[in-house]
């Protein structure tokens, strides 16, 4: 239990009737990077601003290190935050904005110098002291923002969507930098992000949300292969999901065949939903198919292929390497391993 | 099409200069007579500033002028940031009525505070003079704060909290150098206005205390007086070289 | 932020000096004193219907009219003029025509009189031509011309401001597709520019049909428009109740005229003054 530096335990939040935030728990551990993933307006924003101190829950506590928190204002808490839009100031100097939280801290003018200088060094900024942080450019600036937050040695970095405003090419080389500095430093990091391919790249752990709800808590690699239920799957990657029943354990009905799987203990007959993911589904000669089908249509997405292929009234997406022509009649094959059994989420 | 661009800017120039070119030179004219050239004299700068009504209303246009300003630019940016946080309804009820003053004919503002301070029995005289500069002076503030403060990331507030800095601290170092321009523009404007007010100052003010439009409005009335045509040739060379030096100043810090 | 309650002092301030203020106007207007106290009537709008009121309203719309077409027509060439002209020359331009505006309100009328007085400038000069003197002042005419030369800048400025943003790829485009001088500026430029317009057209009208300086100077002690009728009512008169009255018209006059204006402006252009 001392690992876990930040505890929410069954936070709530109503901005005026309207529920942001139902009933959430959560468990960071020291050095862990935890991304914040779902949705606009899923709460993972509200979950961090909680976090900083910037909002109060209605309900639910706050534990840093095991101490309540809850009253704490955000100038006392041991976090730091990277906005989202950097919220730099713009009418100090680089040396000016990242040295602001140092000289509230009253140290002296030599120290100062010396840890503004390491940092900027540490975002590759060294040099640029004296730039008005508008003449930056947005990486630069999102570098400075970061320096900013790091130069206080926060236990942990409080990240919100960092990256959004970055092209891609940019955010690709900032993802590597900053799960580097992550390590090096040994800092906790909790990432806000609505990307899912930011949140499996960079994350230990990832908390999916959806409607101020945690869904799942997992590694990434437990998210993307067991996604615990509908929403989840279709938000991480592109999935298949079809209506199925689990017919016994190791056996389960959809698309009007009745496939081998590995899961188990969900009853005789229940109404349950699958996933199986693009990749999953192999194409083999119509004969030799699960199910037999006719591709419909073919996009090239650079290193592989996607194919819309309609078998037994239900429409697949196949990513593959080989193209199959449209039109023509193939046979589709799925592994038991590649079944994702979920329960049905009873919508609201 | 040139010559004729040239010819109409220098007409319509002509107009706006004249007259008070024409008020001027008659400053320094001798004679009493404004068409008629005695020789040249400094007599009536003299006279004016031996003129206690002059003196006297010329303090209290910039004693007002200052007070006004500034309790107008405190109230006002705070009275701003307090509004740029309400909720839409509260703030488009609060915009709607601080636009009052702004859009009502001044006389209406006039009549209607000079009514106020009758009823409540205040005294007209310094006191209810410079209420009433503050009350529209500071939708000017407000109006030139609140731009400044949309533009401004809402987050820059938080981040200054975050790192360690005390909401008082905070406004200090960050809010309030980043809404600097607008907080410094409505303070100017509030200056000018206040120094520049006949109407409203006409109905809210008494007891002798006038301000310099109102002394040259009852001197205008009883006739043509060589010592308005000096003060104005003051004013002018005031203003004018005040207007120079802060456009010297805005350009200079454009270039930087 | 926990700060909304801050801006209290001000809301206090704006009720007590803006709200009550035009409440206790409204309150007068409806009201009449008579020895057995306070009652409610609608005498003083009536009042307002008589011919010699009515007159002094028509007078000062009529002017205040003229005054803003006059103004309208002088000012548009100037802005085109100052928003054509190259950046160099156009700030000492522009400060130049901004800076008589700076001068005291009641000096600028002021300056006026010293050139329309019978034994006036003007006419002095005149009498060298051996032209006897005119009757330069205290008419219609002279109220027209102070309102011009106080309220010109407010026309000149907005259509200005707005003129200095057109798009010059957009007249250029025109130009492409074949439209010549006279079309790009009645099909492009001028309807482009209508927003400023319409916002000059506020700008001198609002102040010019609710003066009482200009006509008091420059038209004479019996020239008589709103403003005067209002000011004579709190200041001669002593009657606050027609007063009152007056003002409230006076006020629905402009609100109304603002809102409609307000349709054709797409944002407030009043700015230029530390620009």
């Amino acid at each position: 239990m001392s690992e876990n530096i930040i505890e929410l335990i069954n936070i709530s939040k109503d901005y005026d009737g309207a529920e942001a935030l139902k009933d959430v728990s959560l468990t960071i551990k020291k050095n862990e990077f935890v991304t914040l993933l779902g949705p606009s307006g899923c709460g993972k924003t509200t979950t961090l601003r909680i976090i900083a101190g910037f909002e109060n829950p209605t309900e639910g506590t706050i534990l840093f290190e095991g101490q309540n928190i809850n009253s704490l204002p955000p100038y006392k808490r041991k976090v730091n935050t990277v906005f989202q839009r950097y919220a730099l100031f713009t009418h100090m100097n680089v040396f000016e904005n990242v040295a602001f939280g140092l000289r509230i801290k009253k140290f002296d003018n030599k120290t100062i110098k010396e840890k503004v200088s390491n940092v900027l060094h540490m975002v590759n900024l060294s040099g640029y002291e004296k730039r008005s942080v508008d003449s930056l450019s947005g990486g630069q600036q999102q570098r400075v923002a970061i320096a900013r937050a790091l130069v206080n040695e926060p236990q942990v970095l409080l990240l919100d969507e960092p990256l959004a405003a970055l092209d891609l090419k940019l955010r690709k080389e900032m993802q590597i930098e900053l799960k580097q500095m992550q390590k090096r430093l040994g800092i906790t990091f909790v990432y806000v992000t609505h990307d899912q391919e930011e949140a499996l790249t960079m994350s230990d752990t990832i908390v999916v949300m959806r409607d101020g709800s945690i869904q799942q808590i997992g590694t990434p690699v437990e998210i993307y292969n067991e996604p615990k239920n509908a929403f989840v799957a279709d938000f991480i990657g592109e999935s298949n999901i079809i209506d199925g029943t689990m017919l016994r354990d190791y056996l389960v009905r959809f698309a009007g065949h009745d496939f081998e799987c590995v899961d188990k203990g969900f009853g005789e007959n229940k109404e349950v939903d699958v996933v199986v993911r693009p990749e999953d589904i192999k194409i083999t000669r119509e004969e030799d198919g699960m199910l037999k089908g006719v591709i419909k249509s073919v996009t090239f997405k650079g290193v592989h292929y996607e194919m819309i292929a309609e078998a037994n009234g239900v429409q697949w997406i196949i990513h593959s390497t080989a193209m199959s022509p449209v039109d023509s009649r193939v046979g589709l094959c799925i592994h038991p391993n590649d079944i994702q059994i979920m329960e049905k989420v009873v919508s609201e | 099409m040139r010559f004729l661009k040239k010819f109409y800017t220098l007409i319509i120039f002509f107009f706006l200069y004249a007259p008070i070119i024409v008020l001027m030179i008659f400053s320094f004219n001798n004679s009493k007579s404004r068409a008629k050239w005695g020789g040249f004299t400094l007599k009536w700068y003299a006279e004016l500033f031996k003129d206690n009504e002059i003196l006297s209303s010329l303090y209290y246009t910039i004693i007002i002028a200052v007070i006004s300003s500034l309790v107008a630019t405190v109230i006002g940016t705070i009275a701003a940031i307090g509004i740029h946080n309400m909720s839409k309804i509260k703030k488009t009820v609060v915009m709607n009525l601080t636009y009052l003053p702004v859009i009502n004919p001044d006389i209406v503002t006039g009549i209607s505070l000079m009514i106020l301070f009758i009823f409540i029995k205040l005294n007209l005289g310094f006191i209810t003079l410079l209420f009433a500069h503050i009350t529209f002076n500071i939708p000017y503030v407000i109006l030139s704060v609140m731009p400044k403060l949309k533009q401004l990331d809402k987050h820059v507030y938080e981040a200054a909290l975050d790192l360690g800095a005390t909401p008082l601290f905070a406004f200090r170092k960050v809010v309030l150098p980043e809404i600097m321009p607008g907080v410094v523009t409505g303070a100017l404007l509030a200056f000018t206005l206040s120094l520049d007010d006949f109407v409203i100052s006409f109905f809210t003010t008494g007891s002798g205390v006038s301000n310099l439009s109102i002394t040259i409005y009852s001197m205008a009335r009883r006739g043509i007086n060589p010592k308005i045509n000096a003060l104005s040739t003051i004013m002018f060379i005031t203003v004018l070289l005040l207007l120079i030096i802060v456009n010297k100043r805005t350009s200079r810090k454009e270039n930087a | 932020m926990k700060i909304r309650w801050i801006s209290t002092p001000y809301i206090v301030w704006m009720i007590m000096f803006t709200v009550v203020p035009l409440l206790l106007v409204f309150f007068f207007s409806i009201t009449v004193q008579t020895d057995e106290g306070i009652t409610f009537t609608l005498e003083n709008f009536k009042k307002l219907s008589e011919p010699i009121y009515l007159k002094v309203l028509w007078r000062s719309i009529y002017l205040a009219f003229v005054s803003t077409v006059i103004c309208l027509l002088l000012g548009y060439p100037m802005a085109m003029i100052l928003a054509g002209t190259d950046v160099k020359r156009k700030n000492v331009l522009i400060f130049l025509f901004v800076a008589p505006m700076w001068m005291n309100f009641l000096l600028r009328t002021y300056a006026w009189l010293t050139l329309l007085e019978k034994n006036g400038l003007i006419n002095t000069v005149l009498s060298l031509f051996g032209i006897k003197p005119l009757n330069l002042l205290y008419n219609n005419l002279a109220v027209l011309l102070g309102m011009v030369y106080n309220f010109l800048p407010f026309m000149v400025l907005p259509i200005y401001s707005v003129l200095s943003k057109v798009d010059k790829s957009v007249i250029e485009a025109a130009q492409d597709l074949g439209a010549n001088n006279f079309k790009v500026f009645t099909k492009v430029t001028f309807p482009l520019s209508l927003p400023g317009v319409a916002s000059g057209i506020t700008m001198v009208f609002m102040p010019a049909v609710t003066t009482f300086v200009v006509p008091r100077l420059l038209g004479g002690a019996q020239f008589t428009l709103i403003g005067n009728l209002i000011e004579r009512q709190f200041v001669l008169v002593g009657d606050w109740n027609f007063g009152s009255a007056i003002s409230i018209v006076m006020m629905i006059l402009i609100l109304i005229s603002m809102g409609i204006m307000s349709r054709y402006e797409t944002e407030h252009v009043g700015g230029g003054f530390f620009g």
